[in-house]
């Protein structure tokens, strides 16, 4: 499944300072649907480079992250339950607090 | 000849009368203009006897004075804004909490734009290496002369200032510095100054003073309790963030939408919170996001168009992208807002934020203290090692883009993130050091680690230890103490 990733607010350090992922997420044999609960386990593998604890917090994002499909809070679309389409674009974006 | 002198003669006359004919018709003209004239005339004389209004009556309809129509005529010029918008702003009050690189921006223009009354909240004082991201201070002095004279010959806004804390400042209060510039700008807004920190203890009774309250602070438990004091007193939040090339903007607890804790009911571990002040900012992005943040608190003030209220506005300065993205709603398990939340004034009052997001009200520095006093020397103590010439060799622990800007003779730049795979070079190093001193190799060099404030050395030095290089010790307050201690001469950033 094509998807197109972006990471932001300082979070693109963590894989090697690059903004937007362009990835192809193969379906494991079995799977039916992508869920944001398997995207982010895909994206903990193939694409954070380093310190993983400062993307996730158990099965899900670490506090302070916002997670958006396609510029919608994934509160909205059922967090970990938000069933990926073709295409989609889902960007993770750190909290500021500098000013 | 003479039948040519009678055509000629003949052709004279009906000129002649050609022009008699052509000076009747203009006298005729001319007599039909002056009695159209008086005819006009006569309708203006009717029409406006039938509705006088008197010219100085205008202005106290509307409740602008002729001075106020002049210096907000663009303002009023707007269909969607118009009178209605401006005569809300006068008679709004909005509170400013910090009077840095985004409460600068925003204490201008809100001021410019005539808010009612404008309050400043800071503690802290205006230093020269925060100066140009606040303003742009010596490289916008010509541009200010120059707009300056647009101000003199008139005082219509539409003054493009960019600069609050003038180099005349320095060491002065933020908020001193602030209110000056602003008042200059508009002696017509009320200016009040908050010369404080904004803490519980006082945070309640400063913001239960305006509609509207800015948040351009710099550190998370100030964005919590700011956050938490607005939904206690029901105020709503222009929230504002920016650090490196990217900016953050929303308003809270406003016409449903979320609060800050609806949005993030947990706060992000220390180590995820950045410091304009560590990691760098771009000037120009909090002055951007400064703006919209006056932006938002003019259109909630004035009642205007649609608040960024259950959205977000995403700023990328380096790929020149905006992108506005739709939040959750208020939250009904929110601690704060939510539809059993009783966080009430007093609780609001013993709440200790600082410890909730363990970090420092204040952006202060850390100061870690990893190491026993045997593991350390300080900057004097190094200094001395330097003037005896003993062998040792200096790791410099900065990531390269610091130690670039500034180092000290002959030390070596192994930034913490790499020094994991760099434990020979560090050896080899030693090697070399004790050869060149003629010291039997083992036994003599000696290993310091520095670093900018002498956190990120303290780090290095525990894991050289656990690696095997015992020796190795850190130097107390790093390249800040070394600044201040030993060579004042020695830039510091």
């Amino acid at each position: 499944m094509q998807l197109t990733l972006e990471f932001g607010g300082g979070l693109e350090l963590l894989c090697q300072s690059v903004k937007i992922h362009n990835v192809d997420v193969v379906l494991q044999a079995g799977e039916t649907k992508l869920t944001m609960r398997v995207l982010l386990s895909w994206i903990r593998t193939n694409v954070i480079k380093e310190r993983p604890e400062m993307f996730m917090k158990g099965d899900s994002v670490r506090p302070g992250v916002l997670v958006l499909v396609n510029d919608c809070d994934w509160e909205l679309s059922g967090q970990l339950d938000t069933t990926l389409e073709e295409k989609d674009v889902v960007v993770f974006i750190s909290t500021l607090h500098g000013g | 000849m003479e039948s040519n002198g009678g055509e000629a003669s003949r052709l004279l006359r009906e000129i002649d009368t050609l022009k008699a004919a052509k000076s009747d018709i203009e006298h005729r003209i001319s007599i039909l203009q002056s009695q159209l004239g008086e005819i006009v005339d006569k309708e203006e004389t009717l029409s406006s006897s039938c509705s006088p209004v008197p010219i100085n009556d205008s202005g106290v309809r509307n409740g602008l004075s002729p001075e106020m129509i002049y210096r907000y005529s663009r303002h009023l010029l707007l269909p969607s804004f118009g009178v209605q918008g401006q005569s809300k702003l006068l008679k709004s009050s909005i509170l400013v909490v910090g009077a840095g690189g985004l409460g600068s921006p925003a204490l201008l223009y809100l001021s410019a734009c005539g808010i009612g009354r404008l309050g400043i909240v800071d503690h802290d004082i205006v230093e020269l290496n925060n100066l140009h991201q606040q303003s742009k201070a010596s490289m916008n002095r010509i541009d200010l002369i120059i707009q300056s004279d647009k101000l003199i010959s008139g005082l219509n806004y539409g003054f493009d200032a960019l600069i609050i804390h003038t180099e005349a400042y320095i060491s002065q209060s933020k908020v001193t510095s602030a209110a000056a510039a602003c008042r200059a700008i508009n002696s017509t807004v009320q200016i009040v100054e908050h010369k404080e920190a904004l803490r519980t203890s006082n945070a309640l009774e400063i913001m239960n003073e305006y509609d509207i309250v800015v948040d351009a602070t710099d550190n998370l438990p100030s964005r919590y309790m700011i956050s938490d004091c607005c939904v206690v007193l029901g105020k709503p939040l222009v929230s504002g963030a920016a650090l490196g090339l990217e900016g953050q903007l929303t308003v809270y607890n406003h016409n449903g939408g979320p609060c800050y804790r609806c949005l993030f009911p947990t706060p992000p571990p220390t180590s995820a919170c950045q410091r304009c002040s560590d990691s760098g900012v771009l000037g120009v992005v909090p002055g951007v996001i400064g703006c919209l943040q006056a932006l938002e608190a003019i259109k909630i003030a004035s009642a205007a168009g649609e608040p960024l209220s259950g959205r977000m506005l995403l700023f990328d300065a380096l790929s020149a992208r905006i992108r506005v993205v739709k939040l959750r709603g208020r939250s009904l398990q929110c601690e704060a807002c939510g539809e059993n939340a009783a966080f009430t004034k007093q609780l609001f009052r013993e709440f200790d934020y600082e410890k909730f997001t363990e970090s420092p009200l204040s952006a202060s520095p850390l100061k870690l203290n990893l190491l026993p006093r045997s593991a350390r020397i300080s900057s004097k103590e190094y200094k001395e090692k330097v003037v005896n010439g003993e062998a040792h060799v200096l790791v410099d622990v900065r990531p390269e883009h610091h130690f670039k800007i500034v180092s000290l003779p002959k030390s070596l730049n192994i930034p913490l993130s790499s020094l994991e795979g760099k434990l020979l070079e560090i050896s080899s190093a030693l090697k070399g050091e004790e050869q060149r001193s003629g010291l039997v190799s083992g036994s003599g060099a000696s290993l310091y680690v520095v670093c900018r404030r002498g956190n990120d050395s303290q780090r290095a030095v525990q894991y050289l230890h656990k690696m095997g290089l015992t020796s190795a010790q850190d130097v107390i307050g790093g390249l800040e103490s070394w600044a201040h201690d030993v060579d004042p001469n020695f830039p510091t950033y």
